[in-house]
């Protein structure tokens, strides 16, 4: 019961985290509050957020009479989905240190719970920790019996259980990331009410955010896995809107890049509504089409982030940028500070 | 607005007026997440919307338990799409029999706020912040006359319904430029479980049935611009 106290209580944080706004064109950072956001952007500029719920992707369970803990990790457009097994334990212990799942093979049967039962349809070459698995039933006793039995997935720096609201946007609609997409974490309503004031648009996209990590070497070096996307047509209308006016788009983090750049970049350029996915990777050297500036964490050079963060960075800020952020003391994780490249 | 295709929740949708509201909002094509703690009345709710046609689905949840509002809120989001409209319904009385303030327990007084305060807090807040993204979203609140009025023995459920009034009242005064609604609907003495618990002498010729009340509640989402 006093776990349930403690991780109620820390559903809406109310301490603004620092910002590092990063001034490509000036080659300038700037140490500020997330609170200052508004202030940095310009009447006609546009705000793109992902609205992804965060699922409670992570289930426990058992195949064969053997402990596994399998975290889904994105659900297929013929109703299959992917998920990563894990073998006995849980978060406490970090990924890289977890043992291996028992060898999984198509028509394994999953045992996850009350209601909560899958089979293996196929294993993938990346990893044999990768599995295409569907749930038995239809969609709705799926749904149904998964918010009880399932539990956000959760990280090793967090000593208490997560709750399903901490892991949530303040504008989460949609479930279908498998872990938060934390970019927006901080953008609480009454800052969004203020970013509206100023005539700075905000428009939504739903994007699957995947695993951030499995812990797996040959896994992680192919994440992010291809994520389906949805694009509205007023989203769409905003960004064409936006850019012809002259205004910035900001991309509130990473999904909302891949989104946005790998639907056009898949339709020659144009950007048009709908639903599609997504296998595009942005690292170095890749030229964003449509998107101006980043909103999103503070990144290390070791994470699959920071790659995407450079795409924006000119050569010599990145530098500079992990300078900063390591000596000015910037809380690198889901719950830490943010970035905003942005000139 | 519009009630054919809009994403609607009831909570405490499993008999009285929650059952009434779920009836009607089904026939006017809602699609429909009901919710309640009763797995069997819910069910058998969402049975009769559907043998007419309709779309419903049963989430088993207490409102008042915390984990409950992301629950219900994603559920929905995954089977109904992002909620146009959720009206707060459920409630509870606290001591049954009812009780003065002198003789009501923390225990009963803190299921009383649980219910009809935290819980409709806690899954209004899971919601507003897409709703103020669309711009658009209806927030209805069912209150009582013992909100305003203070009758004796009615001590834990007329403070939790004053303080869901204020609460409706101080969202919309931080909302209503994002076009999020807030609506207060005082129903009315009905023919319920809870009025028979609360009003054990009541003739019930003289309440109201709750598919009357339903039908009026409807009538004002439909006539909300």
């Amino acid at each position: 019961m006093k776990h349930a106290a403690q991780i109620a209580t820390a559903v809406v944080e109310h301490t603004p985290g620092k910002l590092l706004h990063v001034d490509p064109r000036r080659g300038t950072l700037t140490d500020t509050r997330i609170d200052a956001l508004p202030e940095l952007l310009r009447p006609g500029d546009l705000l793109v957020v992902n609205d992804a719920a965060t699922l409670p992707a992570s289930l426990g369970g058992t195949v064969r009479g053997e402990q596994i803990e399998l975290r889904l990790a994105g659900e297929e457009p013929d109703g299959t989905w992917r998920a990563v097994a894990f073998g006995a334990g849980d978060w406490r212990t970090p990924t890289e240190n977890r043992p291996p799942p028992p060898v999984l093979a198509p028509g394994d049967e999953l045992r996850l719970g009350p209601g909560l039962r899958a089979r293996v349809v196929s294993r993938s070459e990346v990893s044999g920790r990768l599995v295409s698995i569907r749930f038995e039933g239809p969609a709705e006793r799926f749904w149904l019996a998964l918010y009880p039995r399932g539990r956000p997935v959760q990280y090793a720096y967090e000593p208490l259980p997560l709750s399903l609201a901490r892991v949530q946007t303040p504008y989460a609609a949609r479930p279908w990331a498998s872990e938060m997409p934390s970019a927006g974490r901080p953008l609480r309503v009454e800052l969004l009410g203020r970013i509206r004031s100023r005539r700075v648009g905000i428009a939504t996209l739903t994007h699957a955010a995947g695993l951030s990590s499995t812990g797996d070497p040959a896994l992680d070096s192919a994440l992010p896995l291809p994520e389906r996307y949805d694009l509205p047509a007023a989203t769409v209308a905003a960004v064409a809107d936006t850019r012809r006016r002259g205004g910035r788009v900001v991309a509130v983090g990473t999904t909302v890049v891949r989104a946005l750049e790998g639907a056009a970049l898949a339709r020659g350029g144009d950007l048009l509504p709908g639903p599609g996915v997504t296998d595009l990777r942005i690292g170095r050297g890749f030229v964003p089409r449509l998107v101006t500036g980043l909103l999103s964490g503070v990144h290390g050079r070791d994470s699959s982030h920071f790659e995407l963060l450079s795409a924006f960075l000119p050569g010599p800020l990145e530098l500079l940028y992990m300078l900063h952020t390591a000596a000015g003391g910037y809380r690198g994780h889901e719950f830490g500070d943010s970035t905003l490249v942005l000139g | 607005m519009e009630l054919r295709g809009a994403a609607v929740i009831v909570t405490g949708a499993s008999r009285g007026l929650g059952a009434a509201l779920a009836e009607e909002l089904g026939r006017a094509g809602a699609r429909l997440v009901l919710v309640s703690r009763d797995h069997e009345a819910l069910d058998a709710v969402v049975d009769r919307i559907r043998d007419r046609g309709g779309e419903a689905h049963g989430v088993v949840a207490d409102v008042s338990a915390p984990e409950s509002a992301s629950r219900i809120a994603g559920t929905s989001g995954a089977l109904v799409g992002p909620a146009e409209v959720v009206i707060h319904n459920a409630g509870t009385l606290g001591p049954v029999p009812l009780a003065p303030l002198a003789d009501t327990s923390d225990g009963d007084f803190e299921q009383a706020l649980g219910t009809n305060l935290l819980g409709p807090f806690r899954l209004t807040r899971a919601l507003v912040g897409s709703m103020a993204l669309r711009g658009r979203g209806m927030v209805v609140l069912v209150s009582s006359d013992a909100a305003s009025t203070a009758y004796a023995g009615w001590g834990a459920y007329g403070v939790s319904k004053a303080a869901l009034e204020h609460l409706g009242r101080i969202w919309d005064a931080e909302l209503s430029a994002s076009g999020v609604r807030f609506l207060t609907v005082d129903p009315g003495e009905m023919d319920t479980r809870m009025h028979r618990e609360a009003v054990p002498e009541a003739d019930p010729s003289t309440l109201l049935r709750p598919e009357e009340a339903a039908a009026k509640v409807v009538d004002l989402l439909r006539k909300a611009p």
